[in-house]
C-alpha cells in the first residue's frame, strides 16, 4: 500500500479493529518499518491493554490535541519490538477537542517531522464524529469485517463514507473466519463477502483462541512464540500492505460428492 | 440424512444482504417505499383501476444489478 497513514475500520464493534491494529502494527514494526499506532476511541479506549502498555500510560491523545504535553511525552514505545510506538486514547476527558483538523495536523507531525513510516489510527465503531475524525487523516483504510450479515452490512456502509471522505486505498479484511463453517455452508465464504463488498482482500484471519489468550497477557500474538495461525496471517497482510506478494490462504467451501461423503462419514 | 437437501444457512445471508444493501445504497428513509407506492397508484389511478391492496414495490436482485419491481394487479 501507498498510503502512510492508514485507519483500521468496520463500522460495527467487536469484530476485531483493535486487535488487529496491534497486530499488524506489530508485524510493520518487525519487518522494520518505524510504526505508531493511534488509539481514538475516546472515553473506551482500549489499544494500551490489548497489546499490554496500559501501566505505562501517563499522556494520551486529548493531552496531545489540547497542548499539555510534547508529543514524545505521550508516546509509548513498546519494548519487545523495535520501532513500534503507541499513542494512547483519553479514557476520562472529554472529546471535544477531538478535532479532525488537528488530528491531521498531528498525523502529519509524526510522518514528517518525528520520522514515522506508518501510522494505524485505530477507529471507533460508529460512524459518528470518532469515526470522521479517525478517518480523517488516512490516505488508506483496513476494512475489517467478519463473515457474518451484520458485520457486512455495516463495513458496506462504511466504504462507503470512507470513499465520500476522499480515503482511497482501502482494503478489506475478513477476520474471525471459521474454516470448518465455511466447508459445510454455513458461513459466508471469502468470495461471498468479497463479491458482495468490492473491495480489494488483503488479509484473511481465522478464528484462532489464540487471540484471547494474548489478550489476556497483553501480549499481540505476532509477538508470541507459539504457533497461531491468526498471527502468520496478520505477519503476511503486514508484508502485503509493504508490497510483498504473499498469496491468501484458502479456507473454500467444498462442493461435490466428497464433501457430501466427509458429512455423511461424521469428517467435519 | 436429507443432507442434499437442507439449504445452505449462507446462501440466505448472502441473498438477504445483497437485498439490504440494495436499499441501503439507495440511501432510502424508512416509509420512502410506502410513499413511493402511494404516488404510484395515484398517477396509475388516473389511467386504469389497480387493486390497492395487493401492489407489491420492492427491490430485487438480478445478477449483478439491483431492479425496482413493481407488481401491480388490474382489477377486473
Amino acid at each position: 500500500m501507498q498510503a502512510r497513514a492508514i485507519v483500521v475500520t468496520s463500522g460495527k464493534g467487536g469484530v476485531g479493529k483493535t486487535t488487529t491494529t496491534a497486530n499488524i502494527g506489530a508485524a510493520l514494526a518487525a519487518e522494520g518499518e518505524k510504526v505508531a499506532v493511534i488509539d481514538v476511541d475516546v472515553g473506551l479506549r482500549n489499544l494500551d491493554v490489548v497489546m499490554g502498555l496500559e501501566s505505562r500510560v501517563v499522556f494520551d491523545l486529548i493531552d496531545v490535541l489540547e497542548g499539555r504535553c510534547k508529543m514524545r511525552q505521550a508516546l509509548i514505545r513498546d519494548k519487545r519490538v523495535e520501532n513500534l510506538y503507541l499513542l494512547p486514547a483519553s479514557q476520562t476527558k472529554d472529546k471535544q477537542s477531538l478535532d479532525p483538523k488537528i488530528f491531521r495536523a498531528v498525523v502529519k507531525h509524526l510522518l514528517e517531522d518525528e520520522g514515522f513510516d506508518r501510522i494505524l489510527i485505530d477507529s471507533p465503531a460508529g460512524i459518528e464524529r470518532g469515526f470522521q475524525t479517525a478517518a480523517a487523516p488516512a490516505e488508506g483504510s483496513l476494512v475489517v469485517v467478519n463473515p457474518e450479515v451484520s458485520s457486512v452490512r455495516d463495513a458496506d456502509r462504511i466504504i462507503g463514507l470512507l470513499e465520500a471522505d476522499g480515503v482511497e486505498e482501502n482494503r478489506l479484511i475478513i477476520n474471525r473466519i471459521r474454516p470448518q463453517m465455511v466447508r459445510r455452508g454455513d458461513m459466508l465464504a471469502v468470495d461471498d463477502v468479497q463479491e458482495i463488498l468490492g473491495l480489494p482482500l488483503i488479509g484473511i484471519v481465522p478464528e484462532d483462541e489464540g487471540i484471547l489468550v494474548s489478550t489476556n497477557v497483553g501480549e499481540p500474538v505476532v509477538l508470541r512464540k507459539d504457533r497461531s495461525q491468526a498471527a502468520e496471517e496478520f505477519r503476511n497482510i503486514a508484508r502485503r500492505i509493504r508490497g510483498e506478494k504473499v498469496p491468501l490462504p484458502s479456507f473454500e467451501e467444498e462442493g461435490g460428492f466428497l464433501a457430501s461423503l466427509r458429512r455423511i462419514f461424521g469428517g467435519r | 440424512m436429507f443432507w442434499w437437501r437442507r439449504k445452505k444457512s449462507k446462501q440466505k445471508a448472502k441473498e438477504r444482504l445483497q437485498l439490504v444493501l440494495a436499499y441501503d445504497r439507495a440511501k432510502l428513509a424508512p416509509g420512502k417505499m410506502e410513499a413511493l407506492k402511494q404516488d404510484l397508484l395515484e398517477v396509475l389511478g388516473r389511467y386504469f383501476p389497480a387493486d390497492q391492496e395487493q401492489v407489491e414495490i420492492e427491490f430485487e436482485q438480478r445478477g449483478e444489478r439491483v431492479v425496482l419491481v413493481a407488481d401491480i394487479p388490474i382489477r377486473s
